[in-house]
């Protein structure tokens, strides 16, 4: 396998990394069907292999990959993946997340069980809870930060591996801080609360006829009774938005700190590639810590010595002149190995475009698998391939 | 193989499947294909990744349809990146005649609530925009009474809709509304457009490539939709590999795979040098180890291949293009569901 493009690119060292004590939280970030969900547990796993405590956060995995890792109830905490090997001292649990139980365990943290029965009772928030889009980004966050607090308290971890949703929009968990404190500073919010706080005629006088005439829209809209559940559910909400938002900024803070790093998975396509350009320079302008780009399932060449263009010519050949018993099947290889150099020159290309685009981003390259991975052993060749 | 139906009556197809099958892409062929049989097409995006601009190699879209594609059959590609905010400003100057308290609500933060924080209401609005594309006819834009008097102005509606993890509840949304709002013009018009979403003027098709993932959320979304009644319409397998080689060629190459025998490396290797390629024997072996890998995931696809098939819906293939979408791959995909039968 050639690695000219990578040669420009500085290498990206995940074994020196994983090995690196210091480094806490790896998140895996990329584009969706670049296999991020695999990256992300076969770190994991040659990270436990190699002396590393390690819970991976996994999203949304494949079927046979989640059986793989002993995954087969979703229920939101981490368990001990069987079959890794203890030698070195570390070890590896896994988890899927449910975004709807962790917003639950949110809210009855964080509010009087009174309050918190009336919340989760409210159409409103059901409604949040599992259909909001991003609600999935935040409580992938979440609940990255209560791992965090859980590795600190009882020390169980000292390496957590998180997968993030398949879309741009996982990097919206970066501008949870900002959106939800313009949203609780917004005058929408008082005006959807005044009722409630101040029972009855009295916030038409601090609030001005602008306000009045929104209102009276809003329940023409939405009908008054809607209107009713929205005002509650804010009301309801209102006392644990503080804490929401203070543990939204310690957690941005912890993904912007030297114990995390960021790893962009891509798959050596064009449309795979824009999306890693999009995170890479999203990142690097939130001034996050970008590890690196793994650029994944690169066509290997077993015959790599031999040009598509050669391989073609001799095929030809092969078909016109004197046949050799085995002269079919060697057509046939060298159709095939024409096919799959074409394919590693065109990646090779998308890879060298990207590089140049991204000087000085480190990257490393893992070679596709032949086989979907639905085993340890799997995760364990790619883990290796990864930490080459 | 099951044959390709055509959808005749269908006036909104919404494209979905896993990310990274190309969704985009297939929405994009399918609104080119329909509009070189002479029609009118709306291809809507709902996501704001601009995805059709990239497909169709034009500037970014606004929230105007713009004209995309004018064929010679007299048929057209209009393109809208429908934006959540927009939608709702139009929609309470539509129905509301809203104009001070329009703005008002835009001050106050309603609009920016209703569009990014307040659930569905956003998924709401969109699919409320396409219920309007679709239900837009000559002589008025009439979203609610669709006035039987004037000619659609679109005989169909193409929707790059969320992935197949979101699109049942992306299209569901509106009944999920209709139980938070009890009565009110909300209501009613969230029961229009779930009746629509529900109609036999609505296929849903889903992308997918010969992948286990893909494959088995193909399969899982189509259990969703039918059991939130959403008529289902085809599987679209993208990315089809061309078969380098034929059945022969690779039982030829299976058996070499299957039975390795120095002899046999030898045998190539003498071949090889045979038309004058200067072959080693590693040269050799590497051949015949990526014919092993080959025989492998063809299994694999053939696997992948008969669950799609198993699924008892109309299959499309699309080929896959070794330049993407440069140099008018757009065309070829058109012109390949065309072949299939989409009108």
């Amino acid at each position: 396998m050639t690695t000219k493009a990578a040669a420009k690119a500085p290498h990206l060292d995940l074994a020196a990394l994983v090995d690196d004590p210091g480094t806490r939280i790896v998140v895996c970030c990329g584009a969706g069907g670049v296999g991020k969900t695999t990256t992300a547990a076969a770190l994991g796993l040659v990270a436990a292999e190699r002396g590393r405590r390690v819970v991976v956060l996994t999203i949304d995995p494949a079927r046979r990959l989640a059986q793989s890792l002993g995954l087969t109830e979703l229920d939101n905490t981490p368990r001990p993946v069987a079959g890794v090997d203890p030698a070195s001292g570390g070890s590896l649990d896994a988890m899927m997340l449910d975004m709807k139980r962790t917003f639950d365990d949110v809210v009855e943290q964080h509010a009087t069980p009174e309050k918190a029965a009336q919340i989760l009772a409210n159409p409103f928030y059901q409604a949040v809870s599992s259909s909001f889009a991003g609600t999935q980004e935040y409580m992938a966050m979440e609940k990255l930060g209560q791992l965090r607090a859980q590795a600190e308290e009882d020390d169980s971890w000292d390496l957590i591996i998180v997968d993030t949703p398949p879309s741009r929009s996982a990097l919206d968990f970066l501008d949870a801080p900002k959106r939800l404190g313009s949203f609780l500073d917004g005058r929408f919010i008082r005006l959807l609360m005044a009722p409630a706080k101040a029972g009855g005629r009295a916030y038409l006088k601090v609030l001005s006829g602008g306000v009045t005439l929104a209102t009276q829209t809003m329940g023409k809209i939405l009908g008054n009774s809607m209107l009713d559940d929205v005002q509650t559910f804010v009301a309801a909400l209102d006392t644990m938005f503080g804490g929401f938002r203070e543990r939204a900024d310690v957690t941005y803070a912890l993904l912007g700190a030297d114990e995390t790093a960021f790893v962009v998975v891509a798959a050596p396509e064009r449309d795979a590639l824009r999306e890693a350009a999009y995170f890479v320079e999203r990142l690097d302008a939130e001034r996050m810590p970008l590890a690196g780009v793994v650029l994944n399932r690169m066509q290997r060449l077993a015959a790599g010595s031999l040009s598509a263009s050669r391989a073609a010519s001799a095929a030809e050949e092969l078909a016109d002149g004197e046949e050799s018993p085995t002269a079919r099947t060697t057509s046939g290889l060298l159709l095939l190995h024409e096919d799959l150099a074409e394919t590693a020159a065109r990646q090779r290309a998308h890879a060298t475009r990207f590089v140049a685009g991204h000087p000085g981003v480190p990257v490393t390259e893992v070679p596709a698998a032949a086989q979907d991975i639905h085993d340890l052993d799997g995760l364990r060749e790619v883990g290796g391939a990864l930490l080459r | 193989m099951s044959t390709p139906a055509t959808f005749p009556g269908v006036r909104l197809h919404v494209v979905t499947g896993k990310g990274g099958t190309g969704k985009t892409t297939v929405a994009g062929a399918l609104a080119l294909a329909l509009a070189r049989r002479g029609k009118r097409v709306l291809l809507v995006e709902v996501e704001g990744r601009q995805g059709i601009a990239q497909t169709f190699d034009v500037p970014p879209l606004g929230t105007e349809e713009e004209r995309l594609v004018s064929d010679p059959s007299g048929g057209e590609v209009f393109g809208l990146s429908i934006d959540a905010k927009a939608a709702l400003l139009e929609y309470l100057h539509t129905f509301y005649k809203l104009g001070r308290a329009g703005s008002v609500l835009e001050k106050v933060g309603a609009i920016d609530f209703a569009t990014t924080i307040a659930p569905g209401v956003r998924d709401v609005l969109l699919t409320g925009k396409v219920y309007e594309a679709v239900g837009r006819r000559t002589g008025g834009r009439s979203s609610t009474g669709r006035n039987k008097g004037g000619q659609p102005i679109y005989d169909a509606v193409v929707l790059d809709a969320p992935p197949t993890g979101r699109v049942v509840r992306f299209l569901a949304v509106n009944e999920q509304l209709a139980d938070m709002a009890k009565a009110g013009p909300i209501r009613s018009q969230a029961d229009s457009i779930t009746e629509m979403m529900r109609s036999k003027e609505t296929a849903v098709h889903i992308v997918t490539l010969l992948e286990e993932m893909p494959v088995q959320e193909t399969i899982d979304a189509i259990a969703e939709l039918r059991a939130e009644r959403l008529p289902v319409g085809a599987i679209v397998v993208n990315q089809v590999r061309e078969e380098i080689l034929d059945d022969d060629e690779l039982a030829a190459v299976a058996k070499a795979v299957t039975q390795p025998s120095p002899e046999l490396a030898e045998a190539v290797r003498a071949d090889l040098t045979a038309v004058g390629v200067k072959a080693t024997a590693a040269m050799a072996q590497g051949l015949l180890t990526e014919a092993a890998e080959h025989a492998d995931r063809v299994a694999l696809q053939r696997e992948q291949e008969a669950d799609v098939v198993a699924q008892g819906l109309p299959v499309y293939r699309l080929p896959s293009l070794p330049d993407g979408l440069d140099s008018g791959g757009i065309t070829v995909l058109a012109d390949a569901l065309g072949e299939q039968g989409v009108a």
